[in-house]
């Protein structure tokens, strides 16, 4: 990182540079911009990936957490901080011309922290609508239910974006602009409807039944998790992750609970270390199980529906034998696991390897290479490796596209660093490679699976673990990689028993962001199959 | 009629919690008495109401992967006459709300409901929709959909087991079962009219039967 140190201090010469968790960069708001483009433009290791975008209130001050990395080795990242001290009317640079993910992850943090971006082009609040009184995750939030009551009026859709642009001489202009043209003909998809896997809203301009352009609305379901965590312990949060990505709910659990134990410095007993991996393992497969499952229904094939959720019991029962919950499992506690497996545990998981392996052959026989199947994924929903990268898409989508970003390799947690296996990369970049990597995955799976299940060593579940937990003052992420993709969690601690602030990483929200890429120009009806093919989960976006 | 004589599966009364509550749902029904012809009719086209419920899967979160295990092979809700998930509300009897209500959410929710031809139902599955659940204190939240619809039965958990819907679902059954078809006449549960009124203007909003 030497090389990169002098890099940062060549461009900008005021820069402060610390090694935290990690390398940290704190810039002026006016500096930030061409740092991080020189990053991204680096021919050495160039930082082409935005993993994720923070918006942050530090109450004296209002401003942006960027982890960047890079898309060849993602186990090089680089934390750049910038902040502005205006709370009236913050404004900073966006840096959505670098990076496609910054575009809606610049919006939540307009709806969040009432930051402006100069230059991006869509200004509009993400997740909370339009007229939304006050930004809840700043610390000044005024959160009386009656400045923003409930109500069932509906309330008509406006298409039109401010946004705030600096021109050649730098001169800031504020402006609106039509997000559709005024006679486009638009469909609403969403945000209650079956196929869109969840409530998200894709308002869709059409040309006949071609796909023009797709405007994605979400926040049917934003909970606020982010603030209630703010006022919560760390055993307390704990829940909100598996609620989350609902179908990854112990691997973003895992996340969270490795976040704190590295921050506090807690062991985990290698038997807590052997059965998290297991369970991760499992739920990968129930979760890539149901994707299959949707992604077919969608398609049509409601007997492949069938068949992936009844595989998907299998998975349930052993959860249910193990924890007593078949979805949300509530398995990793900070510092271990709540429940040690049950004596039949290994003869179950054993039995249940052979199974699946006999099932991914029957789907490949009757499902895979069905005529009517090949014709609506192969060369529909093209994502190329460039665009997977500049809008983060990670995951099998990710890696459907060529795109080497298996968090279990690059940024090996828990036992991963251990254990022999292979990443699955396919490079058509079409929904067909994005559907097989899932199927590959399982047998990935498996194979981890057989690794571990005989050699759980014995010993205790839970490390010691203080009753009251406090963070020392800092910054700490984690990344774990989920069903979906990278899933990250961010702490800022000032030294409490609550975080300051908690920032989840979604790997759906890349999966959708992307959408109205690969979408156009493709049939209305593969709109559907395509979004099956990136098997997004809504509640992990709005969070 | 008694609680004791609506039979669901074969299933006897004593075999359910909370028969009260159902049974001064028939007194209040009943209290002006039933014509015998028409009460005949009723438990003809009850019988054939209760056993082919349509559900509408009102499906935000968690709650609905548990809703499409329970329609899936290993719980198949088909044994009940309800597999056939209706998309659209105008073809469905009963909508199963799945998930969290976000403020953001709620008008759509009232409006999906006010689609959907009587008589109609509405379960609430889980915490979040039942009282916010784990997200109660939250700015985004709405506490329990009985402030937007009114909710028929209530099916705890987070989220709740299918065996656990389906007890919610044969719980609904016997209600339909006792209703008076002909007569029109239903008990709809009052609940929270604040969300009736418009925030901007102050005016009480009828919301009618939809558009």
């Amino acid at each position: 990182m030497r090389d990169i140190q002098q890099f940062i201090s060549k461009t900008v010469s005021d820069a402060v540079i610390e090694q935290k968790q990690k390398f940290t960069v704190t810039v002026a708001p006016e500096q930030a911009y061409s740092l991080i483009k020189a990053l991204h433009d680096n021919e050495e290791l160039p930082f082409d990936y935005l993993i994720s975008l923070t918006g942050m209130d530090w109450e004296d001050k209002l401003g942006v957490i960027y982890l960047l990395s890079s898309s060849g080795d993602l186990s090089k990242e680089i934390v750049v901080i910038t902040a502005t001290e205006d709370r009236d009317n913050p404004l900073l640079y966006s840096v959505t011309d670098i990076y496609e993910t910054a575009h809606l992850n610049e919006r939540e943090a307009y709806a969040m922290f009432g930051i402006r971006f100069i230059n991006n082009p869509d200004m509009r609040r993400f997740l909370l609508s339009d007229d939304w009184k006050g930004f809840p995750l700043r610390k000044d939030y005024d959160g009386n239910p009656g400045l923003n009551p409930i109500t069932i009026v509906n309330k008509e859709i406006v298409d039109i974006a401010p946004r705030i642009m600096e021109d050649a001489k730098g001169n800031l202009i504020e402006s609106t602009v039509k997000v559709f043209e005024d006679d486009d003909y638009i469909v609403n998809i969403g945000p209650q409807h079956p196929s869109t896997h969840g409530v998200m809203h894709f308002r869709t301009a059409l040309n006949g039944e071609i796909v023009k352009k797709i405007d994605v609305k979400s926040g049917y379901i934003h909970r606020g998790i982010e603030k209630l965590c703010e006022s919560l312990t760390y055993p307390q949060i704990l829940h909100f992750t598996d609620r989350l990505d609902y179908l990854s709910a112990n691997i973003n659990r895992h996340a969270l609970c490795m976040c704190v134990e590295k921050a506090v410095g807690i062991e985990v007993p290698p038997r807590a270390e052997y059965i998290r991996v297991i369970m991760d393992e499992l739920n990968r497969i129930s979760s890539h199980l149901l994707a299959f499952a949707a992604h077919c229904n969608d398609l049509g094939a409601t007997t492949a529906f069938i068949y992936g959720m009844r595989e998907r019991e299998h998975i349930l029962d052993i959860f249910d034998k193990t924890c007593g919950g078949r979805l949300i499992i509530n398995q990793d506690v900070i510092g271990g696991v709540m429940f040690d497996i049950y004596t039949d545990f290994q003869k179950d998981v054993k039995a249940f390897i052979p199974y699946m392996r006999d099932k991914l052959k029957e789907y490949d026989d009757f499902f895979s290479h069905n005529p009517i199947v090949l014709r609506r994924m192969i060369g529909v929903g093209n994502l190329s490796f460039t665009d997977a990268v500049s809008y983060g898409v990670t995951g099998p989508a990710g890696r459907g596209s060529g795109w080497s970003c298996d968090v279990r390799k690059y940024k090996p947690y828990s036992l991963y660093d251990r254990i022999e296996f292979k990443e699955v990369i396919r490079t058509e970049g079409d929904s067909y490679a994005r559907y097989l990597n899932r199927l590959d995955e399982i047998e990935v799976s498996l194979q981890i699976i057989e690794q571990l299940i005989d050699n759980i060593p014995e010993g205790n579940i839970v490390g010691t673990v203080k009753p009251v937990l406090r963070l020392p003052e800092g910054q700490y992420f984690q990344s774990v990689e989920t069903g979906k993709g990278e899933f990250g969690v961010f702490i800022e601690s000032k030294g409490d028993k609550h975080p300051y602030r908690v920032k989840f990483r979604s790997p759906s929200l890349s999966a959708v962001s992307v959408m109205p890429l690969i979408c156009k120009n493709e049939l209305l009806s593969d709109f559907i199959g395509i979004g099956g093919s990136m098997d997004y989960v809504i509640p992990d976006i709005d969070r | 009629m008694d609680v004791k004589d609506i039979k669901i599966k074969g299933l006897p009364a004593e075999e359910f919690k909370d028969n009260d509550t159902l049974q001064s749902y028939i007194d209040q029904l009943r209290a002006g008495g039933t014509p015998l012809v028409l009460g005949k009719l009723d438990e003809v086209v009850n019988w054939g109401r209760s056993n082919s419920l349509w559900p509408l899967a009102f499906a935000t979160s968690c709650c609905g992967i548990e809703f499409m295990a329970a329609a899936a092979a290993h719980y198949d809700l088909a044994r009940f006459g309800m597999e056939v998930t209706r998309n659209s509300p105008r073809q469905a009897d009963l909508m199963v709300v799945a998930g969290t209500i976000v403020n953001k959410m709620a008008p759509l929710l009232r409006r999906v409901y006010d689609q959907m031809a009587e008589p109609k139902y509405v379960v609430a599955m889980g915490a979040c929709a039942i009282s916010g659940g784990p997200f109660v204190n939250s700015y985004h939240v709405v506490s329990g959909v009985d402030k937007i619809i009114p909710v028929d039965v209530y099916v705890p958990g987070c989220p709740p087991r299918p065996e656990s819907l389906f007890y919610g679902l044969l719980q609904l059954q016997r209600k339909v079962k006792v209703e008076n078809f002909f007569e029109q006449r239903h008990i709809v549960r009052p609940y929270n009219p604040e969300t009736l009124t418009d925030p901007d203007t102050g005016e009480t909003i009828d919301p009618g039967t939809g558009g």
